[in-house]
């Protein structure tokens, strides 16, 4: 669907710390189906990249092949984007943030790029914790090619073809928690308010932070039947906690827990406060985190908002030791050993 | 030549040997002796796929002419293996010698007339002299490195220093050693005429030469090119590029002051992931590299196509190994040229460098980072298993002190502020290269979407026919300027004197520039030329066209670069006569003799 976006601006749009309006974190014009879920998804990126004052070229957005990959040009476009190849987003990305470890990586991908032909490189760059947020927009089928079922689609979800699927689905998220993701979240393209503290406090997390995002196919999966439809998801969502990202707070010293809220101390000094926490539920306890995921399943239940996180674990960097100084800012000077060390080496070898 | 005749410093010694005994370390101390004593030396490691238990041979060629490249006929067989007895007897030269172990009767089978038989006791003397089970095994190689020491005349006190060199700080280890080498000397000298009719004489034939295999030259000359980040997945024969690169990397990445690695080193989890990995690195400004062999480079195609249209610098070092398919892991071959060349789907191309030396491994893989960040696209460095895995005598390396990294085309904030609008794929120079930025540059310029799908020169996607063709012509133009880019060839001949030309590269130089020799000796002059680099500049189509026949000389049997050339140069398929070896052992001299002289007896030619 094609339109023109008006140009206009209100004039006193307010502006963050940078001095920056919202218009300033969007991207070009979406060619997805008018009421895409992934638009929806586009527009919380935005907002929360203003809100959290980010440098948009001090961000890096990546993403595979598929409707949900083509999203990175729809924000941020300010920032470098890289479209790469199906379900190969991951080990660029990998490749980039060993570069430049000074730029946040968000990684946009499919339940198509994700849970089938990426299902590899999905799984191993949570096991190397690499420092990016990674969303999946996931409507548990293939838009771009017509609606075919892809590998998260319910067993029993019918698609607008009327087939049903046969086939026992991927829970993406609760994947990541098995494999040891430091931060899991789930969520649901129509719950904004839900949504963008969920981004904030990925892109806030130093270390592979995952977002399953139920974004419903308006054009082949939105019908009776389906459960990644509209109405279904509304109907079966259930949330762990509402969420509020909150920046350094000078008068918070210490994690402590209140009524049926919680806050979560981050590893930079801001906070998640978590309100109507689930009493079966502790968001820095795996286990706990696992059987929330799995009881709301037994219930026919979506269970969003924030399931686990580590705030604590050391990132790809951290583990393999590099220094600190962005890889791709060094030179000759520190990179190459000179004549003189070779003279050695070539003694070495007579 | 008669056999009877003494023959200094030429001659090809074989090990037969069970893996995983230790034998590799004792067959290398011979090696390097002979290196030591200034005479050209090339061994070959011929081994399984397989880490314990199966037959494995090393070879030693010795040649006082300075002939690199393996030849056939083994003068002297060390059979330490029963398994491939059968087969080691029967591949000695008639008049050749038979080294084997004594402590058990050999079999009448094994008897050759036309051999001559030298029996060491060998097992029966190590558990003599030595308790330790592990010992026995270990210097039952020491020993009969201690009797070719005798029968060869290799200068004792050679093997001292080395070995005093080896066990730097474990010298506990030396006088062991020492003490075995000494009771195969003794044996010899005590129960054999000595030397054998071929021998070693010390000469200084080496000068300042080195010795080192490919795969650890790669290794380092990516540490000197600067690169930061590899990433890979591991294959036989390509392991120890990276392997080497580690350890290099241990010794001077890291950081004097904080002690943190100046290098990011990821074993991914498979060929796919380690070149996204290499992109990903690239696309962000950092020098990466990959290394595999014919197997990862098929699961890199994918991706070399999205490198090569998007254009982003890559750099690949390919260790060839015989395919197709998993193919003989273990063996050589230069079997990749073509895949390489035209990786991926679509319309496609690929810069190519074919070293032949260590030194030109490491001053090629250097090379390959400056050719893939000028022209911003995959340069490949094909290199083999043979190059790559087996010790080379080689010219030593060298690194000038002034010499910068030719980063390419990248735009600075500074520079982005005096553009009006920035085009990432815009021709402004008019050689098919266009400007790149690294994310984070500049806060409002320079950001741009990376993609594999068609766009303008904005870097916008667009399905418009025009913009799509303009780009693809402009790819086509970037190529003819990399002809300049490239490596030229090397050419034997400042002045053509022969209507033949042969045309080689890699490691089929050494036989190659052996068989010219013999050929020479036959009357037969030739001129010849090496090739470095694909594309073809002007160099090599020169050649070709001042020649009347040109052999194509390489390790395949499709006949690769053959191939390469007619498509590359319109070259009449006539004119070019393919001279193969792909039996997965290195070329030899002699095959090359026996196929050129059988194309020039053809009536007509």
């Amino acid at each position: 669907m094609t339109y023109i976006r008006p140009k206009f601006r209100h004039p006193e749009l307010p502006k963050n710390k940078l001095g920056y309006t919202i218009s300033y974190y969007e991207g070009a014009l979406s060619t997805l189906c008018a009421g895409c879920g992934h638009d929806s998804i586009s527009a919380g990126i935005v907002q929360a990249a203003y809100e959290m004052n980010i440098e948009p070229h001090k961000l890096a957005k990546l993403s595979g092949i598929g409707c949900s990959s083509k999203t990175p040009a729809y924000f941020l476009s300010n920032s470098h984007g890289f479209n790469s190849v199906h379900g190969r987003m991951p080990s660029v990305a990998t490749g980039a943030n060993m570069a430049n470890r000074d730029l946040i990586y968000f990684g946009v991908s499919g339940d198509g790029d994700s849970a089938s032909i990426g299902m590899g490189q999905f799984v191993h760059v949570i096991r190397r914790n690499l420092n990016m947020v990674y969303i999946v927009m996931n409507n548990g089928c293939y838009g771009l090619t017509k609606g075919q079922d892809s590998a998260t689609a319910d067993r029993g979800s019918k698609n607008k073809s009327g087939n049903v699927n046969l086939f026992q689905s991927i829970d993406l998220a609760s994947l990541a928690i098995e494999l040891g993701a430091t931060f899991v979240a789930q969520s649901f393209s129509g719950d904004k308010t839900q949504l963008v503290p969920l981004i904030k406090a990925a892109m806030n997390h130093p270390g592979f932070a995952f977002i399953n995002v139920i974004s419903p196919c308006v054009t082949f999966n939105n019908n009776v039947g389906s459960t990644k439809s509209y109405d279904f998801v509304r109907e079966h969502v259930e949330a762990t906690a509402t969420i509020d990202f909150v920046p350094m707070m000078s008068e918070i010293k210490a994690e402590y827990t209140e009524g049926d809220s919680k806050m979560v101390k981050l590893h930079d000094g801001t906070y998640l406060k978590l309100h109507k926490l689930s009493q079966e539920w502790d968001p820095l306890n795996r286990l706990s985190a696992m059987n929330a995921v799995h009881n709301a399943r037994e219930k026919d239940e979506i269970l969003t908002g924030l399931l686990y996180m580590d705030p604590d674990s050391g990132d790809l960097h951290e583990m393999i030791q590099t220094s600190d100084r962005p890889l791709n800012t060094l030179t000759e000077k520190e990179l190459c050993p000179g004549p003189e060390v070779l003279k050695n080496i070539n003694a070495d070898l007579r | 030549m008669s056999l009877k005749e003494n023959r200094i410093n030429d001659f090809v010694v074989r090990f037969a040997n069970v893996n995983g005994t230790g034998s590799a370390s004792a067959n290398y101390l011979f090696c390097k002796a002979i290196f030591r004593m200034g005479i050209p030396v090339t061994p070959k490691n011929i081994f399984p796929s397989n880490i314990q238990g199966l037959p494995t041979w090393y070879e030693v060629r010795v040649s006082e002419k300075g002939y690199l490249g393996r030849r056939e006929g083994i003068d002297l067989m060390v059979a330490v293996n029963p398994q491939s007895m059968t087969a080691d007897v029967a591949s000695v030269k008639s008049g050749g010698y038979f080294l084997y172990d004594s402590s058990k009767k050999l079999h009448a089978e094994y008897l050759r007339e036309d051999v001559n038989y030298i029996g060491i006791p060998l097992m029966e003397m190590c558990n003599e002299a030595f308790t330790d089970a592990r010992q026995r095994q270990l210097f039952k190689n020491i020993i009969y490195v201690g009797a070719l020491a005798a029968l060869l005349n290799i200068d004792f006190s050679v093997f001292e220093s080395l070995l005093g060199e080896q066990f730097k700080g474990k010298e506990k280890l030396i006088a062991p050693n020492i003490k075995a080498l000494q009771m195969g000397v003794d044996y010899v000298r005590q129960n054999f005429k000595y030397p054998l009719n071929f021998y070693v004489e010390k000469r200084d034939l080496i000068g300042d030469k080195i010795m080192i295999d490919g795969n650890s030259a790669c290794g380092l000359g990516a540490i000197y090119a600067g690169a930061t980040v590899a990433a890979w997945y591991p294959i036989t024969p390509s392991t120890s590029v990276v392997e080497a690169f580690m350890g290099y990397a241990d010794e001077y990445r890291i950081d004097p002051v904080t002690g943190k690695r100046n290098v990011a080193i990821i074993q991914a989890e498979d060929e796919l992931a380690a070149i996204g990995m290499v992109i990903g690195a690239n696309w962000n400004g950092a020098r990466s590299f990959t290394a595999t062999s014919g197997p990862g480079l098929s699961l890199m195609n994918e991706f070399l196509g999205l490198a090569y249209f998007a254009e982003i610098p890559t750099v690949l070092i390919d260790v060839q190994r015989s395919g197709p398919s998993t193919g003989m892991p273990t063996r050589t071959q230069q079997s990749d040229v073509l895949e390489a060349a035209y990786a991926s789907h679509g319309d496609t191309k690929h810069i190519l460098l074919f070293p032949s030396t260590p030194k030109e491994c490491f001053e090629m893989t250097s090379d390959a980072f400056d050719l893939a960040e000028e022209l911003q696209t995959p340069v490949m460095l094909m290199t083999d298993l043979d190059l790559g895995m087996n010790d080379h005598v080689s010219e030593p390396f060298e690194w000038d002190i002034n010499k910068e990294y030719k980063r390419g085309k990248v735009l600075s904030a500074t520079a982005l502020d005096k553009i009006e609008k920035f085009g990432r794929y815009l021709d402004v120079d008019g050689d098919g290269i266009t400007y790149r930025t690294y994310p984070g540059t500049h806060p409002s310029k320079g950001s741009f979407f990376t993609r594999g799908t068609s766009r303008d020169e904005y870097a916008v996607y667009t399905e418009s026919s025009d913009a799509y063709k303009r780009n693809m012509d402009r790819l086509m133009k970037k190529w003819e300027t990399a002809k300049d880019y490239v490596n030229a060839p090397q050419l034997y001949q400042e002045k053509n004197i022969s209507k033949i030309g042969l045309i080689f590269f890699g490691t089929s130089q050494f036989s190659s520039e052996e068989a010219m020799d013999i050929l020479r000796s036959q009357n037969i002059q030739t001129d010849a030329m090496r090739l470095k680099a694909f594309p073809f500049n002007r160099a090599v189509e020169d050649f070709i066209n001042a020649h009347e026949q040109i052999f194509v000389i390489e390790q395949n049997r499709d006949a690769q670069m053959r191939s390469l050339i007619m498509i590359e140069l319109g070259i009449n398929a006539d004119k070019l006569f393919s001279v193969l070896n792909y039996d997965g052992m290195p070329i030899t001299a002699d095959q090359i003799t026996r196929q050129i002289t059988s194309h020039l007896n053809l009536p007509n030619n």
